[in-house]
């Protein structure tokens, strides 16, 4: 049986106090095994963001439990997060966010910059190669098109060989046919046994998923795949 | 994250943007050069009023004779004729008057000198070997006359170097002076044009030699006296001992009706002392004025490229570099700016102070303590302001970070 990589049970995230408290999460569980494909679909404000940060270890739940492939998250400090969040997740952001200075295989080393690592530019070199960009290492950002940088963005989120990939809205910004290709290649990484967390509001880029969770209003329901 | 690789990714942060790295070591690069070189001029400028004052003799006094009234009518200072050889013995007696340290009598008048091969019309003062202490002189060949010759009227002469080279005149020749023959057994070392006369135009002579031949009248009375304190120090208290003498000496009991003045040049040293303090003043605000700017403008660029770098700051975190790694990454990207535009800056203020006495004839000196100053506070301006905003930044939350525009 799949271990276990996410453990959400009632977890909320509340902001502000008083009167003006949301409850961005509000009691949500959530298990994703390893080599899920999960999306997380819903509209802006169902919290769907707030979940993702929850999730991406970029952030701290209110209330509940949230074990990562066994750790738990929930009580664990700055330093404690930015370690899981270099060995354990490869994130995909809808803005890339790759830095425009760089050349992209300097981009994909940059997290392992952060850990202990060997052969360095090897390793963001075979990255490149899985996303079929070798030829286009020496690049920067603006020499290369919308779906190259997203592509150069899931190299950087490979390489570290994570447990999960949490890709926020990875095609929000791409026309459809680098969508479609991005998308290609969440469906290949999945294939070869990766485990995905997708986050959309688009149910045509959930539907690439194995799973669909629906998220409205801070609350969660499963819905099964289309 | 190691040092070294931390060190590396400073680097590359910094080659990552030319430009404003190039912006902000010129920021520094100025503010440095300009404290260097201002601080330098002014420096150069107060040594030289200094070594100016230094030659009056800060530590000399000039008696001379007060004013005569007649009918009514008070003459010109220097008018009466008080001063007499009685009162240069009272102030060479070391009991009454401790802190002078040498006494010389002086009496003037004008003359021509003629040589073998020229003549010439100069100042002629008589005086005693304490001629040379009390006018802070010096030889460049020969001797002075000594108190013997004074004695015994010798036919003696020291010239100043441009009497000497008028009259072609070295030690050993001889030149007549009013018709007598007078040996050349010393030259005045050069001191320069100081005040309203050509201290270097004039001969000396022993001053009962002069009252015999040149200036007359009676070989009592004298026209000045010369003192010289024993310090710059005592300069105070040898004119209080020197005006108590001759108050006494002189039976006036009201020091206002005194029939002579003391003045000394360490009452012009105070006031060009002064004048070089306000001159070094107004140079090192100069010099300041042009380090805040400096450091404003570095200050400038370093807020704005940590807020630009923001995203860069969230993604790092995201990616899991801790607050930690990214305040090092930021310290190193600052303290190598710091130092490659305080290095180049003092670069700059070296060759400032070479080539502005060449371009522009103002002398510079340059000393460590402004060039330390200006580094350390150029480097501490780029330093907190490079490190401060960013290590702000690592603490914000990563997606906050990364969602600022």
């Amino acid at each position: 049986m799949a271990a276990d990589i996410i453990r959400l049970v009632d977890v909320s995230k509340v902001y502000g106090d008083g009167d003006a408290t949301v409850r961005a999460v509000d009691d949500v569980s959530l298990l994703v095994k390893e080599g899920d494909f999960l999306a997380v679909m819903g509209p802006s404000g169902s919290g769907k963001s707030t979940l993702m940060h929850i999730l991406g270890c970029l952030d701290v739940p209110t209330s509940g439990e949230y074990l990562f492939a066994g750790e738990d998250v929930a009580s664990m400090n700055e330093r404690e997060l930015a370690s899981i969040r270099n060995r354990r997740i490869g994130f995909v952001f809808q803005q890339f966010h790759l830095l425009p200075s760089m050349s992209a295989w300097r981009n994909v080393e940059l997290p392992l910059l952060y850990r202990a690592a060997r052969d360095r530019k090897q390793t963001a070199m075979n990255a490149l190669a899985q996303v079929g960009l070798s030829g286009r290492v020496q690049h920067r950002p603006n020499q290369l098109s919308g779906g190259q940088q997203q592509r150069v963005a899931i190299a950087r989120a490979l390489v570290t060989d994570p447990t999960m990939i949490l890709a926020d809205e990875p095609t929000g910004n791409l026309d459809s046919r680098a969508s479609r290709e991005v998308l290609d290649i969440l469906t290949g990484l999945h294939k070869s046994g990766h485990t995905i967390v997708l986050i959309t509001h688009d149910p045509n880029v959930a539907s690439v998923a194995e799973r669909v969770v629906e998220m409205a209003d801070g609350h969660l329901k499963d819905r099964v795949a289309a | 994250m190691s040092l070294l690789r931390t060190f590396d990714t400073g680097m590359r942060g910094l080659l990552g943007h030319r430009l404003r790295s190039i912006l902000t070591t010129l920021g520094i690069l100025f503010g440095v050069a300009a404290v260097i070189c201002t601080v330098g001029i002014g420096t150069a400028s107060a040594d030289s009023v200094n070594s100016r004052i230094a030659s009056l003799g800060t530590n000399l006094l000039t008696i001379s004779p007060g004013s005569t009234t007649s009918f009514g009518v008070r003459g010109g200072s220097g008018s009466a004729n008080t001063l007499t050889m009685q009162d240069v013995t009272g102030l060479e007696d070391k009991a009454d008057v401790p802190d002078v340290a040498a006494v010389a009598p002086v009496v003037e008048g004008t003359a021509t000198l003629v040589s073998t091969s020229s003549n010439w019309s100069t100042t002629v003062q008589g005086s005693t070997p304490g001629w040379l202490m009390t006018n802070a002189r010096t030889l460049s060949d020969g001797v002075f006359f000594t108190q013997a010759q004074v004695n015994e009227h010798a036919q003696v002469v020291v010239l100043g170097q441009t009497t000497a080279e008028e009259l072609g005149a070295t030690v050993g020749s001889q030149v007549s002076i009013s018709g007598a023959p007078f040996d050349v057994i010393g030259l005045l070392t050069a001191s320069g044009s100081t005040g309203f006369t050509n201290s270097d135009d004039l001969a000396v002579v022993p001053i009962t030699t002069a009252q015999d031949q040149i200036t007359g009248g009676s070989p009592d009375s004298v026209q000045r006296i010369l003192l010289s304190a024993t310090s710059t120090a005592t300069i105070g208290s040898a004119y209080l001992e020197a005006d108590q003498l001759l108050l006494q000496t002189h039976h006036i009991t009201n020091s206002a009706s005194a029939d002579f003045n003391i003045t000394s040049a360490s009452t012009l040293a105070s006031t060009a002392a002064s004048v070089t303090t306000t001159l070094t003043i107004l140079l090192a605000s100069v010099a300041a004025i042009s380090l805040l700017v400096g450091g404003i403008g570095v200050m400038n660029i370093m807020l704005v490229s940590v807020t630009e770098r923001t995203q860069e700051i969230g993604l790092r975190k995201a990616l899991g570099a801790t607050p930690r790694d990214l305040l090092r990454q930021f310290l190193i990207e600052a303290a190598t700016l710091s130092f490659v535009g305080g290095v180049l800056g003092v670069g700059a203020g070296l060759l400032a102070g070479v080539l502005v006495p060449r371009l522009a004839n103002i002398a510079v000196t340059i000393t460590p303590t402004p060039v330390i100053i200006a580094v350390a506070v150029a480097a501490g301006v780029g330093l907190i302001f490079g490190v401060y905003p960013a290590a702000r930044a690592a603490r914000l939350a990563p997606i906050a970070a990364l969602r600022a525009e």
